[in-house]
């Protein structure tokens, strides 16, 4: 708790705000390709079932 | 290697057990880099902004990684004709986005105490910037052409263009005058940067492109899918 502390100081809100946009934009990342890779995955085996 | 893994059944088959090793190894390593960065004195300058450093130049070098992968898989298409490069390259283009996006907000959040400016039109942040619109303009063109050939065609050769941007990235802080600071890293004569800060930064750089590894593994599988699913629906549409 000590060590996170550190990330804070007098331009707190530079840092954390810099580590939680990095954050944020893996979440998105992260969500969107797994989103896509399932959606499309969805529909490969749709159709190889059709066949 | 590579020539194996342009067969889409083979890179399936590896991408199947890479993706997941490479995103624990991304997620173990981005965990031992905020550690190490947290355990790291403040600068005698920058003070506690310099652990900004460690998720800004990650993202950078992330963000050139993948403008070097969308090239190179380009190229691989043009060239040869691989359907799986075409692929690859597609995969590629909206990490590199968000990466390069990334970059750019942490270095202004960054930029703002140390230079009192959210942003200056600088060579290094306006070629960064550049890069993001190489991106977004890939993006684009391809969703702007019904044709999947020719989109795929005309997508490749402005990814090869673009690659111009990336020597102009790496050098703008020697051939000009930037408020940014110069090279401290990969120069010659060695890093200028302590030990103490480079340790949390090479792991997070590694943890940063184990990231992008993984993603890019999952959203080549997701565009192979795509494909085939395509495929399926015109010979369906075919037969009946």
């Amino acid at each position: 708790m000590h060590e996170l502390a550190r990330f804070g100081g007098r331009y707190a809100l530079f840092v954390l705000g810099a580590y939680g946009v990095a954050a944020l934009l893996f979440v998105v990342m992260i969500a969107d390709t797994l989103a896509r890779a399932a959606r499309h995955r969805r529909n490969a085996r749709r159709q190889d079932e059709r066949r | 290697m590579i020539s194996a893994l342009v067969n889409p059944l083979r890179f399936m088959a590896f991408s199947r057990w890479a993706a997941p090793a490479l995103g624990a190894l991304a997620a173990a390593l981005i965990v031992v880099g905020i550690a190490l960065g947290a355990a790291a004195p403040p600068d005698y300058q920058q003070g506690e902004t310099v652990r900004i450093m460690f998720v800004h130049v990650p993202a950078a070098w992330t963000a050139m990684f993948a403008y070097a992968a969308l090239g190179s898989a380009s190229f691989v298409f043009l060239v040869f004709r691989v359907a799986l490069a075409d692929a690859a390259a597609r995969a590629a283009a909206p990490l590199g986005a968000g990466f390069t996006l990334m970059a750019l907000i942490t270095g202004s959040l960054w930029g703002r105490p140390m230079w009192g400016a959210w942003w200056v039109w600088d060579a290094r942040l306006t070629s960064v910037l550049v890069l993001f619109l190489l991106f977004v303009g890939y993006l684009a063109l391809r969703a702007a052409i019904e044709e999947e050939q020719r989109a795929a065609r005309a997508g490749a050769i402005l990814a090869l263009v673009g690659l111009v941007n990336l020597p102009v990235i790496k050098f703008s802080v020697d051939w000009w005058n930037t408020l940014h600071q110069g090279e401290s890293i990969f120069r010659a004569g060695g890093p200028t940067i302590a030990a103490v800060y480079l340790w949390p930064l090479f792991v997070m750089g590694a943890g940063f492109l184990a990231a992008f590894g993984a993603l890019w593994l999952v959203r080549i599988r997701a565009e192979v899918w795509r494909r085939r699913a395509a495929g399926l629906a015109l010979q369906a549409a075919a037969d009946a």
